[in-house]
């Protein structure tokens, strides 16, 4: 996908992204990771990952609705009044995670019952603002579709990692297929609960520290 | 429909089903309000009133306007302009009244609109099928254990500040694991009393 992004800047004499498409993908799934560095949207990372299913449908939901919301705020970036931008990108989020609503009842209507109602506080998931306010209202369409796409796969990629974690060690299952058996492993109900989520949570972003990040993210 | 009294949900609201600690809303505002106590407990105050009377007023909407119209699939875009609405009334109350705090909250108070907690309180009362008076309960207890909890912790932060961590859990890392515990204690008030 950076490759993708950096190709179509290539061919465009750099016009579409001016040259920003690859970083700006590249900032958005690691250096500048939407839960790790930006601490933005933990809600529904903690919320929704207590098995890997729903990780996965919440992740690819999320990258549509902050893709398109990106897109379509950036369009409409020189039309908005500056006094009410806050809710007019809230207004426009909130039109898409509808569509994703609908959807998912229309066709994943399992998956649906089991996010309840965390579909719906997509439109509250502080990083969708934080993009829509802090980039594309100030930048061009394609290069904020960039933005959005790469923020919306980082996120996707720590629900996923979150999820799998959890759901191996609480439950000795991935994807309702039994990994680790009882005899092996005595799984840890905590891990499916809330204190297991923040334990999970608290050591991903150590182990991140020690080894991909800078240590950076809130302050004391 | 449940028929659990409205002062029980409110009770359990505050504790066995803490909104932030067993449902994680809120979580964004909560890592950044409560590095001290003066915004903790003025933003807790403000979640408190404007998540009680919001979910109080979603509820009148949903059932009376919504319902009665087949218009459900709206709820999302009424809920969110409730809720704008609200915030923007509570910035100005706290603007006129307590100049300090609300320089001391700066952005986070028009940002409470995308504060998981209340858009949360009012998915859960349909989720639920919560009646009138539950919600009521339901409402203030929702924003009042979000008060708590931050509370709790804006207190917590300020020992953990003269405290040493690793250095790769400084920041975000050690908060998160004092939150694990947190929940954990708040664990304990489980058999209590039961909502769904």
């Amino acid at each position: 996908m950076a490759n993708n992004a950096s190709l179509t800047a290539g061919m465009t004499h750099c016009g579409a992204c001016d040259g920003k498409g690859t970083k700006t993908f590249r900032d958005g799934v690691l250096d500048n990771n939407p839960i790790f560095a930006q601490v933005l949207g933990i809600c529904s990372a903690l919320a929704v990952t207590s098995k890997l299913e729903t990780s996965l449908v919440m992740g690819i939901g999320y990258v549509f609705v902050l893709s398109f919301s990106t897109l379509v705020v950036s369009l409409l970036r020189h039309t908005i009044p500056h006094r009410i931008r806050i809710i007019t990108q809230v207004l426009v989020v909130c039109v898409f995670v509808i569509i994703l609503d609908q959807l998912l009842k229309a066709f994943y209507w399992e998956a649906s019952r089991q996010l309840g109602p965390y579909v719906g506080l997509i439109i509250t998931n502080t990083l969708t603002l934080g993009r829509t306010e802090g980039f594309s209202i100030q930048n061009k369409p394609i290069v904020s579709l960039v933005d959005g796409v790469g923020n919306g796969l980082g996120y996707a990629l720590v629900l996923i990692v979150i999820g799998t974690v959890r759901e191996l060690f609480g439950t000795g299952k991935i994807l309702g297929h039994l990994l680790l058996p009882p005899a092996i492993y005595t799984p840890n109900q905590m891990m499916v609960l809330a204190p297991g989520a923040f334990f999970g949570l608290g050591i991903l972003i150590a182990v991140l520290n020690l080894t991909v990040l800078k240590p950076q993210g809130i302050k004391k | 429909m449940n028929h659990t009294p409205a002062y029980l949900i409110f009770f359990a609201a505050l504790f066995t089903n803490n909104i932030l600690l067993s449902n994680f809303l809120g979580m964004c505002h909560w890592l950044a309000c409560t590095r001290n106590m003066l915004s903790a407990t003025g933003l807790g105050m403000a979640m408190t009133i404007v998540t009680g009377l919001t979910t109080v007023l979603n509820y009148v909407i949903y059932y009376n306007i919504l319902i009665p119209l087949r218009l459900e699939y709206l709820m999302f875009l009424m809920f969110i302009a409730v809720i704008a609405a609200f915030v923007q009334l509570a910035e100005m109350i706290v603007e006129r009244f307590n100049a300090k705090l609300y320089y001391s909250l700066g952005i986070f108070l028009p940002l409470m609109v995308v504060n998981c907690t209340i858009m949360g309180a009012a998915l859960f009362m349909v989720v639920r099928h919560y009646s009138f008076m539950q919600t009521v309960g339901w409402g203030f207890g929702a924003g009042g254990g979000w008060m708590l909890s931050a509370v709790l912790m804006a207190a917590l932060r300020k020992k953990a500040g003269y405290s040493n961590p690793p250095k790769a859990f400084a920041g975000a890392g050690i908060v998160m694991i004092i939150a694990g515990f947190m929940a954990m204690a708040f664990m304990g008030f489980a058999g209590m009393v039961a909502i769904e």
